[in-house]
């Protein structure tokens, strides 16, 4: 069986590195961490608000807040899971153990989205509840409608955001160019995009945009988002397909450097 | 056994590789020899499927590389010394390596003991000198037991005692069988390990021939002789029916290791001699001459390097 020997293979090369346990645990700390503290002062300011937020007050969202910063977190993990292999020139050595280079990203990206997805379900249910607890008498249920969802959907968010990372970096081969790529438009770009009227209608199909939807319980106020959390998810899932293609075909066509 | 047919690779214009048809064959040292940028790396990345050809076939027991079930079981090989996670252990790097073609862990400990690498076997990579790169890069190509080796340029970066060690590491492989295909720049090197001889020159192959054939074709030897009374000793010389030619700066040469004769000679004629030297033309410079057409990086014109002494070159490396 070969897939399995290479993950096998890809699970000793993503535990035997340390950049792994920093940028994971990095995500975990700074996503609960900004969560919690954002959760804190929203409960001693509640009474501050204007009414039109009051109204709309989302207490899940609030506890996700640090997703945001965590999720840069998660992008460098994924970048630096595939762009190791070129910057070490591992990746010369990789291929001619597995030659397959369909079975070498694949087995790669399952292995990474894995451990993404424990990681990334235990912050989102970490950040819930610390969050949560700060909130006080504004505070969800996890047995609230749509809210189990929504915490689920965060683990969701961060490995499809790490995913998505894998296939840029896939295509890209350098860390700088990936990163220096992907940073700047997860955190600033997108958001920009996704919030300014001129662009909203386009913006909001981009992968965070759509797929941070699924994290939301309670509607904005005048929401007029043409898709629910899950289809939000499917956009998400849609972008990530394309990334991990177009590495894949690109992996398959050139000579590995 | 590697057979390679009218394997070509073209970079944009440039030709690194031009229909290469050669087969290295089991239980003999094969070496790739050619001047740096002569096309050895790209054609072994050929080999093993990391570039694709431009036109060609390269085939290993009659398959491609890509297609055999758990290659490092087939053909083991050292490509770059450097490439290696440098956050990974030693232990770690090879344990990747035998889990992706099903090579139990235990043979991971045998080849760390073979290349004497088991004291630093849970240390960085980052941490190792280029010669203990060299010989991590040999455990890996070791690690599937596999029939076919290949090494580029292993001899570089290790220290004199890491090189005698490489050297009948190479020919104990060799003697067990197995298909051993060593790339060098140093004719020298070869000279001293490999049976058969591979030659190539800005991608073409030049030479494909058995290392004794090779030295028996150009190891020339002749008398170099500085005489004031020149013309007066090519009589003499052309009278005992010695072939004699100018060489330059006022010196003859004689073809053969005639020295002694010709000392008879001069002395009989009451000639003075400055110089009577038996010379022997090194592979080295056989190897120069065969390439000289075909180097591409060409040093800029100046005076010519000093002769160098033969297995000289081993040193430096």
């Amino acid at each position: 069986m070969a897939a399995v020997r290479a993950i096998r293979s890809e699970w000793t090369k993503i535990r035997s590195v340390a950049s792994t346990v920093w940028t994971l645990s990095l995500a975990v700390v700074v996503t609960v961490a900004v969560g919690t503290l954002l959760s804190a002062l929203s409960n001693s300011q509640f009474d501050n608000m204007p009414a039109r937020e009051r109204l709309s007050f989302d207490p899940t969202v609030i506890s996700f807040a640090g997703m945001t910063l965590g999720q840069l977190a998660m992008i460098v993990f994924g970048v630096l899971v595939v762009s190791n292999e070129y910057s070490t020139g591992m990746i010369r050595v990789s291929l001619a153990a597995v030659p397959q280079r369909g079975t070498f990203l694949f087995s790669k990206v399952a292995v990474a989205a894995a451990l993404a997805l424990a990681v990334g379900l235990v912050t989102s249910f970490a950040a819930f509840f610390l969050g949560q607890a700060m909130l006080g008498p504004h505070r969800a249920g996890i047995g609230d409608p749509g809210v189990l969802r929504a915490v689920f959907g965060g683990g969701l968010y961060m490995t499809l955001i790490a995913m998505f990372s894998m296939g840029v970096a896939a295509m890209l081969r350098s860390p700088m160019l990936s990163l220096g790529i992907l940073m700047p438009f997860f955190f600033l770009i997108s958001n920009i995009l996704g919030n300014v009227d001129a662009t909203k209608k386009i913006g909001r199909f981009l992968p965070d945009q759509a797929g941070n939807r699924i994290m939301q319980v309670v509607p904005r106020v005048g929401d007029d988002t043409p898709y629910g959390p899950w289809a939000g998810l499917g956009i998400m899932a849609l972008w990530v397909i394309a990334a991990l293609t177009g590495g894949y075909l690109l992996l398959k066509r050139r000579d590995a450097q | 056994m590697i057979e390679l047919e009218g394997l070509t690779k073209r970079f944009g214009e440039k030709v690194a590789v031009d229909h290469l048809t050669f087969s290295v064959r089991p239980g003999i040292v094969t070496g790739f020899l050619g001047p740096n940028g002569a096309g050895k790396s790209t054609t072994m990345r050929m080999i093993l499927g990391l570039d694709r050809p431009t036109a060609g076939d390269v085939r290993i027991d009659g398959t491609h590389y890509d297609r055999l079930k758990d290659p490092l079981t087939y053909l083991g090989a050292l490509l770059d010394a450097k490439a290696v996670h440098g956050g990974r252990s030693a232990y770690n790097h090879l344990l990747c390596l035998a889990q992706s073609n099903g090579i139990p862990a235990s043979r991971v400990a045998q080849v760390l003991e073979t290349v004497g690498l088991t004291a630093v076997a849970r240390k960085k990579a980052k941490g190792f000198s280029l010669g203990m790169g060299q010989r991590l890069g040999i455990a890996g190509a070791l690690l599937g037991d596999p029939r076919i080796l290949m090494f580029d340029e292993p001899v570089n970066g290790l220290d004199p005692e890491g090189i005698h060690w490489i050297r009948n590491l190479m020919k104990s492989l060799a003697a067990q069988g197995r298909t051993v295909f060593v790339s060098s720049h140093l004719m020298s090197e070869m000279a001293l390990t490999a049976d058969h001889l591979v030659v190539i020159g800005q991608g073409r192959l030049l030479a494909d021939t058995s290392m004794a054939d090779f030295i028996r074709a150009n190891s020339r030897s002749y008398v170099r002789i500085r005489c004031p009374q020149r013309e007066r000793l090519r009589d003499v010389l052309h009278q005992a029916g010695i072939t004699v030619v100018e060489a330059g700066g006022g010196a003859l040469e004689v073809e053969g290791g005639k020295a002694e004769q010709i000392g008879e000679l001069a002395a009989r004629y009451g000639l003075v001699l400055h110089e009577l030297s038996p010379q022997q033309a090194s592979l080295e410079e056989a190897f120069m001459q065969l390439t000289a057409e075909a180097v591409e990086y060409h040093a800029q014109a100046g005076p010519e390097p000093a002769p160098r002494d033969w297995g000289a070159g081993w040193k430096e490396a």
